[in-house]
């Protein structure tokens, strides 16, 4: 398959997703669940912090979310670029 | 109808269902058997991934890590949702366009080289065959809890079940099989939480609950941390291990989660490559129903299980030998001691059973003064709290029931699959692409089956001295996946760079370095005593057996790149290999005539 331009800005377009997707997976995991909870330790959550909440649901909420943005932005993207499966 | 019986009803109706399913969805040919005809719908194969996945570490082991531990073992959800979102935007649409059966085909093509692919056919093997340990521990303590005999013996009745139901069908009757084992577990997970929680806060949606507060208006969180604090353990909300070692173990749950073969297997299904990509979506939504209520059940499982122990606190009496012996409230115990994880000694005959953490200084003044000798409470397994939770509760009987049933879906599901990966990669990749290209369909199916036998084998021998509680054991499993198999999948995607010899020297580097951190902390081939370092003091700093798949990930990345710099180019074929991988369009629809 001969690459044309219109594949690498498809690609490109989906690295940038991916990065900015993954930015957003460490920072709630990482950065809100466990290095940044000290910072949050002010926010009361239901008898605990912001930190301890993010560490136990916020998280997983937050990914599904990428998960299904993700999805839907890139077969949209597919369609745009003309690299969806007919 | 006493327990027992109710028991045998609620897990005999559940078998008899997946059998029957089995039979009914049987597979016949080989491309049946692996994957299921590329026929499935993505919420149906999110649901089937989701029983897949969750397993009895999910069902039957987490919530009570996190009941014993509080905060510091939230990397459990973090890791096993989040590796999630990396399958879903590294791997699994461009592994479905490349559409082949298994992880190791696609390694052994991408990087030109049988050698690639054995050596991804052995991570797979070592990856699995680990986790299978975890799930046997899993099936042992729901057998042994619901046949009330000693886990042991509850393991090797396992055992059999779990071969005569592997055996029986391939994916596609797993497939299904696994949609109706889904339905049974999250149903027997929620409902016991349902009720907990409206008795502990009055709000019938357990992970609310969990943040919310009790009758006297106290959040539950408070009341936990007061409670547990006076028996002198660690607070339950607030963090005591390493944070460094928190983000390692973290990590390599979530990458590990990414690699592991039975998983991605799973996306080779789907019809289509905008399908593998929401597929990977509705599946953590089918796991998140079960991971936003399991620190829900762990929390208030703690709260349940302190109070009954100590009715009105430390500064009160404690509960008595009597009391355990005749009140139905505390029959659980009785039942659980049967299995050898639970056992209690009245240390000072004082005719009170007094549980508190001795290792406490302020504790231990307590106890000298009120003539204490000990935690007598003296053996509480992490495993049996979720199984034991609703009789803990004093749940009725036919929760207890469904809760036997739901733990037994969720450890024979995943070990399916899992079994279904092994000899997948024995049959198909080591026997067929290898050694005897010309088998026909039918000694490679027969070859599948042996392969399966011998895994649970090597499991259950394994298995008799694991190296943890049964999720600690699948973890050091995705510690394995995720230093061997991830990061050359990913390679191979995002980098024409990577060549044959880079590839196969980071897999080795990976999985060697990991398996001799893990066998120098947890024994050599898990056999007790033959450790030379414990988690309690690693190694290498605050760094545990289990965090270490994070690093072990580091080094093959590093090996990769740098063995590959010094080595001859990735051919041109090879790279227009990974650009057609990269778009959707020309996916088609299957691999016959593979």
């Amino acid at each position: 398959m001969s690459q044309t331009n219109d594949t690498n800005a498809y690609w490109q377009a989906n690295v940038r997703l991916i990065l900015i997707s993954l930015v957003i997976w460490a920072l709630v995991s990482f950065g809100f669940g466990i290095i940044l909870r000290p910072a949050l330790a002010g926010i009361a959550v239901g008898g605990t912090d912001l930190g301890f909440w993010f560490a136990q649901q916020g998280s997983i909420i937050v990914f599904l979310i990428l998960i299904f943005f993700y999805a839907w932005r890139m077969n949209k993207l597919d369609r745009e670029h003309g690299v969806d499966e007919e | 109808m006493d327990q027992f019986t109710l028991n045998l009803l609620f897990v005999g109706a559940s078998f008899a269902l997946y059998i029957g399913i089995a039979i009914w969805a049987r597979a016949g040919s080989t491309s049946e058997f692996y994957a299921a005809g590329r026929g499935v719908h993505p919420v149906t194969n999110g649901m089937a991934t989701a029983a897949d996945w969750m397993s009895a570490a999910s069902f039957i082991s987490m919530a009570g890590l996190i009941a014993f531990t509080g905060y510091d073992n939230s990397s459990f959800l973090m890791g096993w949702t989040g590796g999630y979102v990396l399958l879903a935007l590294l791997l699994a649409p461009y592994l479905r366009k490349f559409g082949k059966f298994t992880v190791s085909e696609f390694i052994g093509d991408r990087f030109y080289s049988s050698t690639a692919r054995m050596v991804a056919v052995i991570c797979l093997l070592v990856a699995s065959i680990t986790y299978v340990i975890g799930q046997m521990q899993g099936v042992g303590i729901a057998f042994g809890r619901f046949l009330e005999i000693d886990a042991f013996w509850g393991l090797l009745i396992g055992s059999c079940v779990v071969f005569a139901y592997a055996v029986f069908g391939g994916m596609k009757g797993v497939t299904y099989t696994q949609v109706a084992q889904y339905c049974v577990l999250i149903t027997a997970y929620t409902i016991p939480a349902v009720f907990i929680s409206l008795q502990l806060t009055g709000n019938p949606i357990p992970a609310l609950g969990l943040f919310g507060s009790t009758e006297s208006g106290e959040p539950l969180l408070v009341k936990l941390n007061q409670i547990v604090t006076d028996l002198g353990f660690a607070e339950y909300t607030a963090a005591h291990g390493s944070t460094i070692n928190m983000v390692l173990f973290t990590l390599s749950l979530m990458i590990g989660t990414a690699g592991l073969p039975h998983v991605i297997m799973r996306f080779f299904t789907v019809p289509k490559v905008s399908d593998a990509r929401w597929s990977a979506g509705w599946t953590l939504v089918f796991i998140a129903l079960l991971y936003l209520t399991a620190p829900a059940v762990g929390a208030m499982a703690r709260l349940n299980i302190s109070e009954l122990m100590w009715p009105n606190g430390t500064s009160g009496e404690a509960v008595s030998v009597e009391q355990i012996e005749t009140d139905p409230d505390y029959a659980w115990m009785a039942t659980w001691q049967k299995t050898g994880l639970l056992g209690w000694e009245d240390k000072n005959g004082d005719g009170k059973i007094q549980y508190y953490n001795d290792q406490n200084a302020d504790l231990q003044a307590k106890a000298a003064e009120n003539g204490w000798e000990g935690n007598e409470l003296t053996n509480f397994n992490r495993d049996i709290l979720v199984l034991a939770n609703p009789e803990i509760a004093s749940l009725p009987g036919w929760v207890i029931g469904l809760v036997a049933a739901g733990g037994l879906a969720a450890a024979l599901s995943t070990a399916a699959g899992l079994l279904l990966a092994i000899s997948s990669a024995v049959s198909h990749d080591l026997l067929k692409g290898q050694l005897t290209p010309n088998m026909s369909e039918k000694s490679e199916l027969l070859a599948a089956r042996v392969s399966m036998a011998a895994a649970i084998v090597v499991a259950v021998l394994l298995g008799l001295n694991p190296p943890g509680f049964a999720a600690q054991t699948v973890a050091l499993a995705f510690g394995l996946a995720a230093a061997s198999i991830f990061p050359a999948l990913m390679m191979g995607i995002f980098s024409t760079r990577i060549n044959n010899a880079g590839a196969v020297a980071g897999m080795l580097a990976g999985l060697v370095v990991t398996l001799l951190y893990i066998f120098l902390h947890k024994g050599w081939f898990f056999i007790p005593d033959t450790n030379s370092f414990t988690d309690a003091d690693p190694l290498l700093g605050p760094i545990k057996s289990t965090s270490f798949g994070a690093i072990g990930a580091a080094v093959n990345f590093a090996v990769a790149y740098f063995v590959s710099g010094m080595t001859k180019e990735t051919p041109q074929e090879i790279k227009d290999l990974v650009e057609s991988v990269r778009i959707p369009r020309g996916a088609g629809v299957s691999v016959e005539g593979h």
